[in-house]
């Protein structure tokens, strides 16, 4: 961590990943740099001019800390939307493009299907999406808050409650930034479990998500037979960790228990079945006009608007950006391994299906690899007293993860937490605007940005 | 293509099949033939809310309806609008800013109608209880029914206790607007 002047902070021309603030600093990491400005009155310059991805960030610190970023445009409320003690508050108004014929579209916060609350405004002309904006923070649950004054131990709870659906990744993420703080050597044998389990975590969105953006375009059967995988995929981490999602299990130190000695061959069982059906159903994206011509072209990404926006995971690159967290910054045990990264560039929503379908492969091949042998140390070490900073990273299915941590004689006194969502959620707003309304769900979950992870 | 297609599934093994657990599927379609005279028919329409969750409820929820699972096959289906809703299912704690929308959806559901808590948030705030972001579970916003316990319920847990609804002898309570 370098503390630098206001010019040095706002002049940083690196990768922008996230922001935050504590009692008396402003934080922004940048890959391959982390900075750190102090308040002064409770303010520091703003990013967003030059990053747009600082956005949310911004606001959430304001929401959070009431420290203000001076110089940002957009101040709009993160999570602090409703003041008054009855819950109540005047509904925003959302600003609309000054041309003929606009109506809006108001979506959400209860969405039509199983999922989690938010709300989409849309501005139309007839079918034509002109602007969109989200606008988040409904599940907001003072998730930070909960964690200070925590043992890493106990806070690793909360840490797997960020986005349930990359609880895996959360939680390893948080266990590197604790066992970086605490100077801990992980076990080996912790080490590949661990991953073990993040790739099945992988395995198991990516063939679920699939198959939602195929039977949102009317092909049932490839929804039917993707969730029959995604379900296979965690009755096998039930029968290998006790869990259908693999909750709690990484803890800091290690993992929460061992595989159990069945494990290993109901994982293979899964993988076996997946593998030998996967070329089939791939094949169906690639051989059928009317599926293609729903995916093709639609929820555009531009490689500018995705660098601009530090985009990470399969959203990343399906338009053009070679980067995974697994690989660089790295960690245990990717880095003993050569990782297959896809890249594509064309950065539509089949272009991030293509990408997702060899994931799901190169994360078989990968649980073989660390399966077979398994180390034979024992599974966690029990984290010291002490204290210390640290910052961690973990590739989640969507991207990379990111957990910062202060530690004080064995208790968390500060902690922040970046999902990949919050960089992919201002994209989402992009991409709706090359297509009509009724593509949005498709681009939607192409993307698949978390709402609990980016409202905390 | 297709004699490709038809050589590749003649030359291959098929993928061991998946069933979820017969003794607990005969039990249930039993409990369903059992509890026959049902004032909501056959059937139940849920209409979920998420209240603050972490997504990890809506992901089982999901699950529910997969073809090993299948909770169609026992009557229960989910419905997009609270106007077909005969369960109001709410995952996750009673976040502040949900608390607004959950009423408004209860208020839409036509009466008697059910409400239940899946999952240890909606059950009492789970791992979040005491958080100021929150007032707690579920029954901070409505009186509740059917508490599902679990972190997250599974898939066969959530069915099991959506047909005790079914089979429930009591007549489901009409709600007391003033909440």
């Amino acid at each position: 961590m370098n503390f630098c002047s206001p010019e040095t902070w706002s002049n940083f021309a690196g990768e922008f990943i996230a922001l935050w603030t504590d009692d008396t600093t402003a934080y922004a990491l940048f890959k391959g740099e982390f900075l750190a400005v102090e308040l002064v009155n409770g303010a520091y310059p703003a990013l967003s001019p030059a990053h747009p991805g600082a956005g949310w960030f911004e606001r959430l610190a304001q929401d959070l800390n009431g420290h203000q970023a001076q110089g940002a445009h957009h101040t709009a409320t993160a999570i602090n939307h409703f003041r008054a003690p009855d819950g109540t508050a005047p509904w925003p108004e959302f600003s609309t493009p000054h041309t003929d014929g606009i109506h809006q579209i108001a979506v959400g916060p209860i969405h039509a299907g199983i999922i989690e609350p938010g709300h989409f405004r849309f501005s139309v002309i007839g079918e034509q999406i002109l602007k969109l904006e989200a606008r988040l923070g409904y599940s907001h649950k003072g998730t930070l808050a909960l964690m200070r004054g925590k043992s890493p131990r106990l806070a690793a709870r909360f840490a797997a409650r960020v986005s349930g659906d990359a609880t895996v990744a959360h939680s390893l993420a948080f266990a590197h930034a604790a066992e970086s703080a605490l100077h801990m050597q992980v076990p080996e044998r912790a080490q590949s479990l661990r991953a073990v389990m993040a790739e099945l975590e992988r395995i198991a969105n990516h063939t679920s998500d699939i198959g939602a953006i195929a039977g949102d375009a009317g092909f049932a059967f490839l929804d039917a037979r993707f969730a029959w995988h995604r379900e296979s995929v965690c009755a096998a981490a039930q029968a290998a960790f006790g869990h259908r999602l693999m909750m709690d299990m990484v803890i800091p130190g290690g993992i929460a228990a061992d595989i159990t000695p069945t494990g290993p061959a109901a994982i293979f069982r899964a993988l076996d079945a997946l593998e030998m059906e996967l070329p089939s159903l791939r094949r169906v994206f690639e051989d059928y006009a009317s599926l293609q011509d729903r995916l093709v072209g639609t929820g555009h990404i531009s490689t500018n608007l995705a660098e601009k926006y530090a985009a990470g995971g399969f959203v990343g690159r399906a338009s053009g950006r070679q980067t995974d967290a697994r690989q660089d910054p790295g960690y245990a045990p990717y880095n003993a391994y050569e990782l297959a990264i896809p890249v594509e560039t064309e950065g539509d929503v089949a272009a991030r299906i293509r990408i997702r379908l060899a994931e799901i492969l190169e994360s078989t091949r990968l649980i073989r690899l660390f399966l077979e042998p398994l180390p034979t140390t024992p599974v966690a070490i029990t984290p010291p007293q002490t204290t210390g900073i640290g910052l961690g990273v973990a590739e989640s299915f969507r991207g990379p993860a990111w957990h910062w941590l202060k530690i004080d004689s064995g208790l968390i006194t500060t902690v922040f937490i970046a999902d990949p969502s919050t960089l992919h959620w201002p994209l989402l707003e992009h991409a709706a605007l090359t297509g009509i309304v009724a593509d949005f769900p498709l681009i939607n979950k192409s993307i698949n940005a978390s709402y609990s992870g980016v409202d905390l | 293509m297709v004699w490709k297609t038809l050589a590749r599934h003649l030359a291959t093994r098929p993928a061991a099949p998946r069933h979820a657990d017969p003794t607990t599927i005969g039990a249930l379609s039993q409990r369903l033939k059992e509890a026959s005279t049902q004032k909501l028919g056959r059937s139940l329409a849920i209409r979920h809310v998420a209240a603050g969750s972490c997504n990890g409820c809506e992901l089982e929820l999901r699950a529910t309806q997969n073809m090993i699972h299948d909770l169609s096959r026992y009557g229960l289906s989910f419905t997009p609008s609270p106007r077909h809703a005969d369960v109001l299912l709410i995952t996750g704690v009673a976040a502040r800013n949900m608390i607004d929308a959950v009423r408004q959806a209860r208020e839409a559901m036509p009466e008697p109608a059910f409400t239940v808590a899946a999952g240890d948030c909606a059950v009492d705030g789970g791992v979040f209880k005491g958080s100021p972001a929150i007032t707690g579970g579920a029954d901070s916003i409505l009186p509740i029914d059917l508490l599902i316990p679990g972190c997250p319920p599974s898939p066969a847990a959530i069915i099991e206790a959506l047909l005790a609804l079914v089979e429930a002898q009591d007549p489901p309570p009409l709600i007391v607007r003033e909440i």
